[in-house]
Order: C-alpha cells, then sequence, then structure tokens
C-alpha cells in the first residue's frame, strides 16, 4: 500500500536529508523507523501525507502518486492517513472531545457518527473521563494519548506515529506502544519512527533503518 | 475496538447527498460561529464595525442630497427659457397679439404671455414683499412673454436672440441657460466628487475589513495549521474568514444604516422649509425598505470581497511544519 522509489530529498539549504530510499510495505504490516536524529526519519513522513514533495523519486500510497498530487488532493490524501505528531499538534483552545472531533468534522460526518466515535476513540486510549479538560491541563502522556485518538478516530487504513514515546517514562511508553500494535492487530498499518532502540528489539517488528539520509537494512520479519 | 477498524477512507464511502448534508451543516456553523467569535472580542468588532458603518454612510448621505438637488432641476422642464421683457406701457391686448405672433415663429415651440397683474400676484405670493407692492400707487412689474425656443444650439440660439432684440416694445431679452449651465455644472461636479468620495471610502471599506481579517488569520494560524494536517480541504479553511467578512460588512451596513436615517431625520426639518421657499415641496425620505436592503446587500459584499482578496493573499501563505 506504501511504495518509496528512489526517493530523494534535498532542501534547499543543499542538506540531502533522504537519498535514493526505496521500500515497499504491505496493508497490515507494522514497521519501526530507525535512525539517529537528522537521519530523515520525520523527512520521510512528512512525504507520506505530502507536507514535503521529493526531489527525486516516486511515493505510491493506495495506488495514488504522492509526489504529483494536486494540492487540493492533499486533503483527502491526509484524511487516509492518521498521523501521531511528535509535538502532539493539540488546539489549546478546544477541550480534548473537539480536538479528537476535528478530522471527523472536516471529514463531514453526523455529529452523531462524531459523538460515537470520539467516545470510543477517547475510551480506547483511556482518556474517556478527560473530554471536557483543555489540553493544556493534561500531562505529556495524555496530550499524546489524545494525539493518538484524533489519529484514529477517522479509522485511517496508515497510521504514522513521529516519537510517540519521546519524553515518557518505560511504563507509559509500553502502554502506548501496546495501543498502537492493537490497532495494527485490527488491520491498520503502522509505521512509528523512534530512536528507542531497545523498544525495537523488544517487540522485533520490521525495522526500516535510516542513516545520513540513506536506507541501511530492512528486515522482514526478524 | 471494533469500531476503530481501519475500512479505508471514510469519504469514499459517503454518497453525494451525505456530502451536501455536510457541506451545509458547516456553512450553517461556521455562520453562527464566525459571529460568536466577533463578541469574544466585542470592542475590536465594534471598532470596526463603526469604521466601516462612517465609511459607508458618507457617501450615502451626500448622494441623497445629490437626489434632492436633481429634483430641483427635474422642476424645470429641461429646456432653456428666453424672458421678453415688455415695454412697461403696452396693452394687454397689445401684447397677447404679440404672444400669438411670437408662438407661431417656426424657431419657436411655445410662448407664453404673463401679464402685469400675474406677474404682481406671482410675486406677491413668493417674494413675501406683497405689503410693499400694494403700497406702491401702481404695479411697478413689467408684462412678460416667456419663450422656449425650439433648438438651443449655439448659433440658432443666436439667431433667435437677436431678432427677438429687434421686436419694438422689448424692454429686455434674458437668455436664462448660462446660470442653468453653470448649476448643472455644479452639480454633476458634486455628483463626480460624490462618486469619488463614495469609490475611495469604499476601498477603504475593503482594507480595513481586509487588515481584520489578515488579523483574524494571524491569530488562528496554529488552528489553520493542524485542521490543513488533519486533512482540512483550502475552501475548509476559509469558509469561517468569508463569514467574518460577511458579518463584518453587514454589521458596517447596520451601522451606516443607522447613521443615515438618524442624519435623514436631522437635516429634514431645514431641507424641507429651503425647498418651500422653492416653490417645491420636496421632503428628503427616510432610506426605504428597497433602499435599506440596497445598504445591507452592499455592505455585506463588500465584506465577503474584502474576504476573499484578503483570504487569498494570507492563507495559502500558511501550511503546515
Amino acid at each position: 500500500m506504501l511504495t518509496f522509489d528512489q526517493v530523494s530529498k534535498r532542501y534547499p539549504s543543499g542538506k540531502e536529508a533522504l537519498s535514493g530510499v526505496s521500500f515497499n510495505m504491505e496493508a497490515g504490516e507494522f514497521a519501526f523507523l530507525t535512525g539517529h536524529s537528522g537521519a530523515g526519519k520525520s523527512t520521510l513522513m512528512k512525504l507520506i501525507i505530502a507536507m514535503e514533495r521529493p526531489t527525486n523519486g516516486q511515493i505510491l500510497f493506495n495506488g495514488e502518486n504522492v509526489n504529483r498530487i494536486s494540492n487540493s488532493r492533499v486533503a483527502y490524501l491526509r484524511r487516509q492517513v492518521g498521523v501521531v505528531f511528535q509535538n502532539h499538534q493539540l488546539l489549546f483552545d478546544r477541550n480534548v472531545y473537539a480536538n479528537v472531533a476535528l478530522p471527523l468534522e472536516i471529514g463531514g460526518h453526523r455529529p452523531s457518527e462524531i459523538r460515537g466515535r470520539v467516545r470510543a476513540a477517547l475510551s480506547k486510549v483511556g482518556l474517556a473521563d478527560r473530554e471536557n479538560h483543555f489540553p493544556i491541563t493534561l500531562s505529556g502522556g495524555e496530550q499524546q494519548r489524545v494525539g493518538i485518538a484524533r489519529a484514529v478516530v477517522n479509522r485511517p487504513p496508515l497510521l504514522l506515529a513521529d516519537e510517540p514515546t519521546g519524553n515518557l517514562d518505560p511504563e507509559l511508553s509500553k502502554d502506548i506502544m501496546d495501543l498502537f500494535l492493537q490497532f495494527n492487530q485490527v488491520g491498520v498499518t503502522v509505521v512509528i519512527a523512534t530512536h528507542d532502540i531497545s523498544l525495537v528489539e523488544r517487540i522485533g517488528n520490521r525495522r526500516i533503518d535510516l542513516n545520513q539520509g540513506r536506507l541501511r537494512d530492512s528486515k522482514w520479519p526478524i | 475496538m471494533a469500531n476503530l477498524t481501519a475500512s479505508g477512507a471514510s469519504l469514499s464511502r459517503q454518497g453525494l447527498s451525505d456530502r451536501l448534508a455536510a457541506w451545509g451543516r458547516h456553512h450553517r456553523f461556521v455562520f453562527k460561529d464566525a459571529l460568536l467569535r466577533l463578541f469574544d472580542t466585542p470592542l475590536a468588532a465594534i471598532t470596526t464595525w463603526m469604521v466601516v458603518a462612517i465609511a459607508l454612510a458618507l457617501p450615502i448621505i451626500l448622494y441623497l442630497l445629490l437626489n434632492y438637488a436633481g429634483t430641483l432641476r427635474q422642476d424645470w422642464d429641461g429646456s432653456p427659457r428666453i424672458s421678453l421683457y415688455l415695454d412697461r406701457d403696452v396693452a394687454e391686448d397689445v401684447a397677447g397679439n404679440m404672444t400669438s405672433r411670437i408662438a407661431a415663429r417656426a424657431d419657436i415651440s411655445s410662448a407664453t404671455l404673463i401679464t402685469k397683474q400675474q406677474a404682481l400676484l406671482d410675486f406677491e405670493r413668493h417674494s413675501g414683499f406683497g405689503d410693499i407692492l400694494n403700497s406702491l400707487p401702481d404695479n411697478p412689474l413689467p408684462a412678460l412673454i416667456e419663450i422656449t425656443p425650439l433648438s438651443t444650439a449655439g448659433g440658432d440660439i443666436q439667431l433667435l436672440l437677436a431678432s427677438l432684440q429687434q421686436e419694438e416694445l422689448v424692454e429686455e431679452v434674458v437668455y436664462d441657460a448660462e446660470w442653468m449651465l453653470r448649476l448643472f455644472t455644479m452639480l454633476e461636479l458634486a455628483e463626480r466628487l460624490t462618486l469619488s468620495i463614495g469609490i475611495v471610502l469604499a476601498v477603504g471599506v475593503l482594507l480595513i475589513i481586509g487588515n481584520t481579517i489578515r488579523l483574524t488569520i494571524e491569530n488562528r494560524r496554529s488552528e489553520i495549521e493542524v485542521v490543513k494536517l488533519v486533512g482540512g480541504t483550502d475552501s475548509f479553511v476559509r469558509r469561517p474568514f468569508l463569514y467574518l467578512g460577511f458579518w463584518l460588512g453587514l454589521g458596517g451596513a447596520v451601522g451606516a444604516w443607522l447613521v443615515v436615517q438618524t442624519s435623514i431625520g436631522y437635516l429634514s426639518g431645514p431641507i424641507e422649509r429651503l425647498a418651500q421657499s422653492y416653490r417645491n415641496d420636496f421632503a428628503l425620505q427616510f432610506l426605504g425598505i428597497e433602499e435599506t436592503a440596497l445598504v445591507l446587500l452592499g455592505g455585506s459584499l463588500l465584506g465577503v470581497l474584502a474576504s476573499v482578496f484578503s483570504v487569498g493573499r494570507h492563507l495559502s501563505r500558511i501550511q503546515p511544519k
């Protein structure tokens, strides 16, 4: 469902963030995207949701050529990819419920359907009792989980997470990783960018490793 | 868990009617939300509304006053007149014969005799100096033939004036075209001035509303970024700002309407008295339903237009990072 074919990304500054990256992911796969910071993990994720355009190469998502996608189609592409951002990207002037409901409102779902789906997503991440709270009153881990609820509420076929366990203690990291594994079990394709090698080794799924913009290793499965 | 399963893009499962309903729902929501957000910062909203109101009211008032001046012109039938003042001792029947003879001329459209008696009555009625005239031993006013020429072209009128000058018993020939011409030129000048002021102020309204929208876009930058990240289309992002422009324009137009109606109320007394002194029963009218609708529609359109410009310039620059 997701194919990178000789993808390179060079920024105007001259820095080559990705060079000649190729890999393929089938629907329902679970992969870690690893590498030291600055290796190109974030760039790779930005390319998938067309926040950046590749300098060379092709990206195919569900049969659609992402690097040739028109600006007006970008919104529809992003509706098919749930993204958990490293900095959460929550709206601080809205409560938890409204934050999670946002993708459904954009998608034009009926209010009754939105209510049901938001509640289900929030209870899935263990925040059912926080829907009227504002993000600022939540801990970092809770904000992270609001971000996860928002990423999955639209039932996207692909879920991306950028350092979802970055600043969390091991206990919380495990909980959140379990969540992603559960989503994967019901068929969601999951890509998690992380530099936490111990976590990757413990779970032992496919690993797409980037080193200075180059794909170093791809094991399937270990 | 079951209802969180991945099953493809949710959009593709929606039919056209579902999408239309969602589109209508969002319009209704944003329509209300844009107004409610204005009331979150009432002082800023009221300031913008007042500035827009003043900028819209000024040209409307100028236009109404011009309209009033225009009715004075309509009163006058449009063609310049020649007044032929006769010698004071011309008898009435002689004057009557003379009028018929002049009226029969080919270069004249009509000629009317105003006898000394009629002239006196008119003067008494309109000048307010009747008492003074009554104290005089006899009527000091001459009889007068009012002539409407057939052609007012420069050469024709000069020939006609010269030939009338040759008539016996004529004391003076007065052609009123010159001051009429000056009045009309002045009216035209005022019309153009009003139009330019109107255009300048409309551009001002566009800039004021556009700037307010630019600031709002800046304030909601992070929200715009997140909405774009989770799949908001450009029109979804644009919609709240278009409605904001609509509300700013409409609110300003309502303010302008209040200013105009108040001004009419304040000015109508003196203007009616002024009109009466010119034998004119004109009264400055309050804005009716049609004119009110026009003001409100115009204001809202200006607001939306300002928003379209501003959103086009500023929104595309905001991309999620």
